[in-house]
């Protein structure tokens, strides 16, 4: 068992309520070897303080509605912590994704695949 | 100082001491552990708790620890979950830690983890832990006040009895008070109460509805008075040098642990076991003679 681990954080924001994707992620990583502190639903202002307070290395967004939200997110996350990498699952319509990729966030749709997922948290974290 | 219980995390792992300045003298910090089995509620009740206080001014901080998976050596944290919106007030503080292995839940990491949210301006930390079992009895060697949160028809008054909670706790906390059996666990817990020994403090029983609010008040007041008697009988004084010495002890014996485990790679190990595969060596006199061997470096 390794003595450092590393941590990420999970969370959900819009609309969505039923998206099992951000459950099965969690436990992908954890079966990994990550520590994953979990969220839920939360506002971007909560999301931008556990960032920042539980000191994570990456920060897992699961989307499901509106993408100006996710993008208020990015930013108040980067604002605290510009060096943390983010990434973020669920419907997100082609024209949003590349809008996130073009500010440095990997972008999973439905149909990402659970090994990928993982190899981009272990590449994201420095881990590989 | 999220970075640096981080690094705590990382250091204490690997044994590395570090230094963490004490409180000023004089500006009094405790630590509150709140134990009980997984859905109990403890991490709503937390979140509660940690709003109410707040409303009072008080800085806080809550340290939640979840176990590590044996398996992968990875966890689920999901306990600041329930304590996410008090978590954005300046005067609260939410962490969660894994347990890494530690059978107990609380180590010598969450111990530095502690010291050092005493030593930042959080005068008030509650330590959040489940054990092994249903409970965790460890939470007893680093709480100054130790809360039990039990759930009416879960059998729990059984749990309390049999793993040993009566020594340590000083408030019982019925959740979920609004279920069925409540009153029930309540006279149970109270017949346990009155068999322990003449002279020993009683512990409170509280009953409290975490996702109302009800009872809140009335268990930060059990607490807050709890640590006031505490205090003025020199039972807290008691306390914390027991938990000095342990910790003292555990530390030692960790240090000691890792120089016997580099001891075993080296020619003189092989050597003295080799003794004790001819026969020549009991393992007793083996043992004795490794230990004389190891160079003690500190």
């Amino acid at each position: 068992m390794a003595d450092t681990n590393t941590r990420i954080l999970i969370a959900k924001t819009g609309l969505d309520g039923h998206w099992r994707g951000a459950s099965l992620v969690s436990k992908a990583l954890r079966d990994a070897g990550f520590e994953v502190i979990l969220l839920g639903m939360a506002k971007p202002d909560e999301i931008a303080q556990a960032v920042v307070d539980e000191d994570v290395e990456l920060l897992g967004l699961s989307i499901g509605g509106h993408i100006d939200v996710v993008e208020r997110i990015v930013e108040s996350v980067r604002q605290r912590r510009p060096d943390i990498s983010i990434f973020v699952g669920g419907v997100v319509p082609p024209w949003a994704a590349r809008k996130l990729e073009a500010k440095g966030v990997e972008v999973y749709p439905p149909g990402s695949q659970l090994p990928d997922i993982v190899a981009a948290a272990r590449r994201l974290t420095g881990l590989v | 100082m999220a970075r640096l219980l981080s690094h705590i995390e990382r250091g204490q792992g690997n044994g590395g001491p570090i230094r963490i300045p004490s409180p000023d003298a004089g500006s009094p910090a405790f630590t509150i552990g709140i134990t009980g089995a997984p859905g109990a509620g403890k991490s709503t009740l937390l979140g509660s708790l940690l709003a109410h206080v707040a409303q009072q001014d008080v800085r806080a901080a809550a340290v939640a620890i979840d176990p590590s998976s044996p398996i992968s050596g990875g966890a689920l944290l999901g306990d600041r979950v329930r304590m996410q919106s008090v978590s954005t007030d300046p005067r609260i503080f939410v962490r969660s830690m894994a347990s890494r292995g530690r059978a107990g839940g609380v180590s010598d990491m969450t111990r530095a983890a502690v010291r050092c949210l005493h030593a930042c301006g959080w005068p008030q930390v509650f330590i959040e832990t489940v054990g092994s079992g249903q409970v965790d009895v460890d939470v007893s060697t680093i709480a100054d006040v130790v809360v039990v949160v039990l759930n009416p028809g879960a059998g729990d008054e059984v749990q309390v009895f049999k793993a040993g909670l009566m020594e340590i706790a000083d408030v019982f906390v019925i959740n979920k008070a609004d279920h069925l059996g409540a009153h029930v666990l309540r006279s149970d817990l109270n017949g346990l109460i009155a068999s322990l020994p003449a002279g020993q403090v009683r512990p409170d029983v509280l009953e409290t509805v975490a996702t109302s609010g009800q009872g809140i008040g009335e268990l930060w007041e059990s607490v807050s008075e709890n640590l006031r008697q505490a205090e003025q009988s020199g039972e807290l004084a008691r306390r914390r040098s027991r938990r000095s010495a342990r910790e003292l002890v555990e530390v030692a014996q960790a240090m000691l642990k890792r120089q016997i485990d580099a001891a075993t790679h080296t020619a003189m190990f092989a050597d003295i076991q080799s003794g004790v595969v001819s026969g020549d060596l009991s393992v007793w006199e083996a043992a004795s003679r490794l230990l004389r061997a190891i160079p003690m470096e500190h």
